[in-house]
């Protein structure tokens, strides 16, 4: 039975999905509330990463830096706008910079892309690795800009809910968040079968046969850079928003691997991936921390690290394709169990497999 | 250590020579990840971890367990040389041959478990290393001088570096372990078990990494994060003198220990300039010159 394109099923269960989704802040508490928040940022970020690492084959361990560009555009424009003239609103300003904090992410990002096109592989990793680290100790450096260790607090009304709404502050900014990560998920969805989706695959499956095509790689590579770093600064804005603060301490190595431990973990160049990569980067932390017998003797395990890397050589050993890939491989099971046949098998293309074409000279 | 003489010449002098010292540092690291690069085209995000936590066993010898300082130093990376033979076979093994990216993943999981296991069982409070030297001596050289710190790690390193390239030059497992890296079908077709070659190439860079951080610890103080910036200067290192020469990776950390002494004391609020200098070595010599200082340029097979 049909709707329309769709399933029934898909149908109901995405309508149960968007029920759960809305009313899940009406019974639940802050905190939780709160954290699926997060959630929301971290997957508009793991989005990012997906085009330029799951689709077009660039590795970034760096992506956290772009989300640093576009969180203190947003905390800049609210702290230092006011002080030139008393008429600015800090929270108009706070809406204001999330498109603006993704837009000087783009430009940042198509910047890094330009260099980025002579590396390769490996060097990428290594470079990007080296921005990643960069961040902290740079944002640091302009302390009389950005407070340094201190940081920069949000004014005590932004992230309140606007019009009146009878919401908690977490209510809204979860509703905010989510509303902004669904409409850049519709690109995403879409990216697949578009010019621009296929010429990255393209890329990242052959770049000479890519380039002997027609695709011209310098635009397609930038432009991943560019669109990566413009979800990954929205991300960053809506961060600060949401968080109400900010410090350099915050862009560190720690979060550009926990964006590529939610990638890899959700599952590479699979469009569910960053959403199920967003939950695991941000619950498994916090049952990591309530899991009491880890406390062993006067040990206590105080950080995701062990299992954030536990969790990424068991993937890339056992589900290269990760847990969407994982969930669509049981889908499929179900249907054929059920004796549905003739729909075209919708494999994700295992990246983690894909061959590579660089050779040292003997 | 900023010392002023007030002489510009002597202070320019002074940096070069202390920022050489902690270049050997640099220079370690960087040859130990050539000779894993080289082995398996590999570069191993996990290195700094590896003799972060390896330094961290060797302070349990010395701190619970009362070793003398030498005894944990030569005991310490016998257990890296070990360790990290025994993950090349379990963890490593079952990627060989995997891609760039595979390999990357799985080398940052480890970076990932490495840091968190050594937050775990040592906590993340900043701990201090002893010496093996005596602080606060040094030898004069007319109006220049060097710390017994700054010499005695120097020695060690060149000492390090030296028996390296002995082993690879002179014996046979050294030959063996290069042909591996270079022609591993022939070496395979001539009785060489290159899986192993890999293993033991893990285990004696791990073991040049564990010196190298034994080193530098009594300096930075440690915790689980101590080794990074020093990955990432070895990094810039193994880079400038092309990721596949050792001589170059030598030559290289010296060169970068200088340039970072030179920018922590020049420039203003220079030290929180290192990382990022670091990163605009990395990235300059990849655009202008990708095969480094002493590399081959690469070429590529369609």
């Amino acid at each position: 039975v049909k709707i329309g394109r769709f399933r029934v099923e898909t149908v109901i269960l995405a309508l149960i999905g968007l029920g759960v989704f809305v009313y899940v802040p009406q019974f639940s508490n802050q905190f939780t509330t709160f954290e699926w928040a997060n959630v929301a940022f971290y997957f508009i970020a793991i989005m990012g990463l997906n085009f330029l690492t799951g689709y077009s084959g660039q590795i970034s361990l760096g992506n956290g830096a772009f989300m640093a560009v576009g969180g203190y555009t947003t905390a800049l424009s609210v702290y230092w706008l006011p002080h030139l003239s008393a008429s600015l609103n800090p929270s108009a300003l706070a809406y204001l910079s999330i498109p603006f904090g993704g837009l000087v992410a783009f430009a940042v990002g198509a910047l890094v892309g330009i260099p980025a096109l002579r590396l390769r592989g490996i060097y990428l990793a290594l470079a990007t690795f080296a921005m990643s680290l960069a961040v902290t100790p740079l944002g640091n450096h302009f302390y009389s800009i950005t407070n340094g260790h201190v940081g920069i607090h949000m004014p005590i009304d932004v992230g309140t809910p606007p019009f009146g709404l009878d919401l908690s502050s977490e209510q809204w900014l979860y509703l905010f968040d989510w509303f902004v990560a669904a409409l850049l998920f519709i690109p995403a969805l879409l990216l697949a079968r578009s010019r621009t989706g296929r010429a990255w695959m393209a890329i990242r499956d052959s770049e000479a046969a890519a380039a002997s095509s027609g695709v011209n790689l310098a635009t397609y590579k930038t432009l991943a850079f560019g669109v990566s770093a413009f979800y990954a600064g929205v991300a960053g804005s809506l961060q600060v928003l949401t968080l109400a603060y900010t410090n350099p301490d915050n862009y560190g190595l720690t979060l550009s691997l926990a964006l590529l431990v939610g990638l890899v973990v959700g599952g590479l160049a699979n469009n569910w991936g960053p959403l199920l990569g967003a939950i695991i980067v941000v619950w498994l932390p916090y049952y990591a921390e309530q899991a009491a017998h880890f406390r062993v003797g006067g040990f206590v395990l105080q950080k995701p690290d062990v299992f954030y890397g536990a969790l990424l050589i068991l993937i890339v050993l056992f589900a290269p394709s990760g847990l969407a890939g994982l969930v669509q491989r049981a889908m499929r099971w179900y249907r054929s169990r059920r004796g549905a046949v003739g729909e075209p098998a919708e494999t994700a293309p295992a990246v983690l497999e894909a061959p590579v074409d660089v050779v040292s000279p003997e | 250590m900023i010392y002023l003489s007030g002489q510009p010449l002597v202070d320019l002098a002074q940096q070069v020579i202390s920022g050489a010292a902690a270049g050997t540092i640099y220079a370690s690291l960087a040859l130990a990840l050539v000779l894993i690069y080289r082995a398996m085209d590999l570069v191993n995000f996990a290195q700094g971890e590896m003799a972060m936590f390896s330094t961290f066993i060797a302070y349990t010898l010395i701190t619970s367990l009362h070793f003398p300082f030498y005894l944990a130093f030569v005991v310490t990376i016998g257990i890296a040389f070990v360790g990290a033979v025994l993950l090349e076979r379990v963890v490593i093994r079952p990627f060989e041959g995997a891609t760039v990216l595979t390999l990357v993943i799985v080398t940052l999981g480890l970076f990932s478990i490495l840091n968190g296991m050594a937050g775990f069982l040592w906590g993340y409070v900043f701990k201090s290393f002893d010496s093996p030297f005596p602080g606060g001596q040094a030898v004069h050289m007319g109006p220049l001088f060097i710390g017994y710190q700054d010499l005695g790690l120097a020695v060690v390193t060149f000492v390090v570096l030296a028996l390296v390239f002995l082993f690879f030059r002179f014996t046979k497992l050294g030959l063996a372990m290069r042909a591996a890296a270079l022609y591993p079908e022939s070496s395979r077709l001539l009785g060489v078990r290159t899986s192993w070659m890999l293993a033991l190439g893990w285990g004696l860079s791990s073991a040049v990494g564990a010196v190298a951080a034994m080193m530098i610890a009594p300096i930075v103080f440690l915790d689980p994060s101590f080794m990074q910036s020093v990955l990432l200067f070895a990094f810039a290192a193994a880079v400038l003198g092309g990721i596949e020469s050792p001589v170059g990776a030598v030559v290289g950390g010296i060169v970068i220990g200088v340039l970072l002494a030179l920018v922590g004391s020049y420039l203003p609020g220079g030290q929180d300039l290192r990382i990022p200098f670091g990163l605009i070595v990395i990235v300059a010599v990849l655009v202008l010159r990708p095969a480094g200082l002493f590399g081959r340029p690469e070429a590529r097979r369609v």
